[in-house]
């Protein structure tokens, strides 16, 4: 066993970024958050090596990608299922499994959801730069490197190997991908600002995923949402805020959110909703729901004492 | 202090204090002196406090303080801040090369205000600036305000990439790009100092509520001081 074993990308034609939850405490610098889009899937990842919740793992988005081992530990997949092989053996996300010494994980296109995340025992080797090893397009900091950038084929990430029990994901912390999906908003900012025929639309129409969603935002494609602002004087803007440009699309903010922003806004998605809304692919329907600041409150609270439950959950042999 | 202000919910651990309603110099002041009263107020349980023009956006720790706790640390800090609001931030002189090969916008701006390409620099220099945010990128600060003689709307067209160290005009607003970015701004000249830094001491040259001045420079200096002079693409060449 060494502390120094390496985990190879060999093909990335989707997209790998190093992800943890994000960067805190340097926004009045004009940085974004960051961090892994589905948070939660991250989490869980995470919780069932027994890992600290900041872990660095991979955010794997969209799939084909292939990772090599150069020694044997126990990782886990959990998030979007992407037709994972483990030297051709079909793997399912939402539990661990050891890969042996130069064993190939391949990961192929989605079947279900969007992004996956791979967390090794002990987190991958990755010097955080401002407390995060996020790394956004726009700033010269964080990823494999420092500096930011995204990773490449023959890029490694170091790993010690270990071997923790082989957890399941419990059903409570996987999402649902059969029923309608409805993404619980706490109304708020300029609400007052929009058409009552605007905010009668938003929670009551379907909307569309469109073309235009990456970490920095979704775009949703509906009804057109009209406020009697067109723009604002720029203000704080955090993860999971609605904006909506002159265009009348709303746009759900993601992670790499620019920290400060002119967009008429009418609430935000909760963490959770957020998190659920990174495995969504244009195309996808959604409906948007006004919550009470109290049940969002109580269901971001089950959703923590569910990941809580993670590390003693069900220790069965997989695969 | 308190009796105008707003205070909107964002989500389930941010709120957004809205102090004032218009852009003004003055208030830069008063925001900044609430931002240092409520860090006082709220301690560890600050994420993240994000001053901008007219706002500030608490991102609060819900683990240790819950949104009444954090709402009357507000209003204690507004009272505070109104109170003792001074002249505050430090001041910063930025060199910076003006020339058409770094700055494809310093004719066009000098052919709309009638104004030599001297004037318009002069213009530039003449004024002091207040930095009332970052964002957009670590490091970018947005300043204002510029002479209205030389203010610019941004182009139709943004550029896919602007050379770090560009000096541009949006508005009656001025800023540095720190770092080669995607922008809009019209660009009148280069600064070789850089601006973000991991390895410095606070990690950004400034700061909102910061005053800069900007100092011409010749070519020479320029390059003197590790300025990179790789003219725009499609920029004039002499």
């Amino acid at each position: 066993m060494t502390d120094s074993a390496s985990c190879s990308i060999t093909r990335l034609e989707g997209g790998c970024r190093v992800q943890d939850l994000g960067r805190f405490g340097v926004r009045h610098l004009g940085l974004g958050q960051g961090g892994g889009f589905d948070h939660l899937s991250l989490r869980v990842a995470n919780a069932l090596l027994g890992n600290a919740h900041t872990a660095p793992a991979l955010e794997i988005t969209l799939g084909q990608v292939a990772l090599t081992f150069s020694a044997s530990t126990t990782v886990a997949l959990t998030g979007a299922d992407i037709g994972a092989r483990l030297d051709h053996v079909p793997v399912s996300p939402g539990g661990c499994f050891v890969v042996e010494v130069g064993q190939t994980l391949m990961f192929d296109t989605p079947v279900q959801g969007l992004r996956s995340y791979l967390a090794v025992a002990g987190g991958f080797k990755v010097t955080p730069e401002l407390g995060s090893v996020t790394a956004l397009a726009r700033e010269p900091l964080g990823g494999l490197h420092g500096e930011g950038g995204e990773l490449t084929v023959g890029d490694a990430l170091l790993y010690a190997p270990g071997f923790p029990s082989l957890r399941t994901q419990p059903d409570t912390t996987r999402w649902s991908f059969d029923e309608a999906l409805v993404l619980d908003v706490v109304v708020g900012l300029q609400a007052a600002t929009f058409s009552g025929r605007s905010l009668f639309d938003a929670f009551n129409r379907p909307w569309c995923v469109g073309t235009r969603a990456d970490s920095m935002g979704v775009r949703l494609e509906g009804p057109r949402l009209e406020s009697r602002c067109a723009s604002l004087i720029s203000e704080g803007l955090t993860p999971g805020v609605i904006q909506v440009p002159p265009d009348g699309a709303p746009i759900v903010l993601g992670p790499d959110c620019q920290s400060i922003g002119g967009y008429p806004k009418f609430g935000a998605v909760t963490p959770y909703s957020l998190a659920r809304l990174g495995q969504c692919c244009p195309g996808d329907t959604l409906h948007l729901r006004p919550v009470g600041i109290g049940l969002a409150r109580a269901r971001w609270a089950q959703w923590l004492g569910h990941l809580d439950g993670v590390e003693s959950h069900g220790d069965s042999a997989r695969m | 202090m308190t009796a105008n202000v707003e205070i909107e919910r964002v989500g389930l651990d941010c709120l957004l204090v809205r102090l004032f309603d218009q852009i003004d110099t003055r208030h830069v002041d008063v925001i900044m002196a609430f931002c240092e009263q409520l860090r006082d107020e709220l301690a560890d349980a600050v994420i993240d406090l994000t001053p901008s023009y007219t706002t500030v956006l608490v991102h609060f720790d819900d683990a240790r303080a819950d949104e009444p706790h954090v709402r009357e640390a507000i209003k204690r800090a507004l009272e505070a801040a109104g109170q003792r609001a001074e002249a505050s931030g430090q001041v910063h002189e930025l060199p910076v090369w003006f020339d058409p090969r770094v700055g494809p916008e310093l004719e066009v701006i000098a052919d709309k205000a009638k104004l030599s390409v001297d004037e318009v620099i002069e213009r530039h220099v003449s004024r002091e600036y207040r930095v009332f945010a970052l964002g957009f990128a670590p490091g970018f600060g947005f300043m204002g305000a510029v002479d209205e003689a030389i203010a610019m709307p941004r182009l139709s067209t943004p550029r896919k990439r602007v050379a770090a160290g560009s000096v541009g005009i949006a508005g009656i607003q001025t800023a540095v790009y720190p770092t080669a970015l995607p922008g809009g701004w019209n660009i009148i000249g280069r600064c070789p100092t850089r601006l973000f830094d991991i390895k410095r001491e606070g990690y950004t040259l400034y700061r909102a509520g910061d005053t800069v001045r900007f100092k011409p420079i010749d070519h020479a200096t320029f390059l003197n001081l590790g300025g990179d002079d790789t003219p725009f693409e499609g920029a004039r060449h002499d």
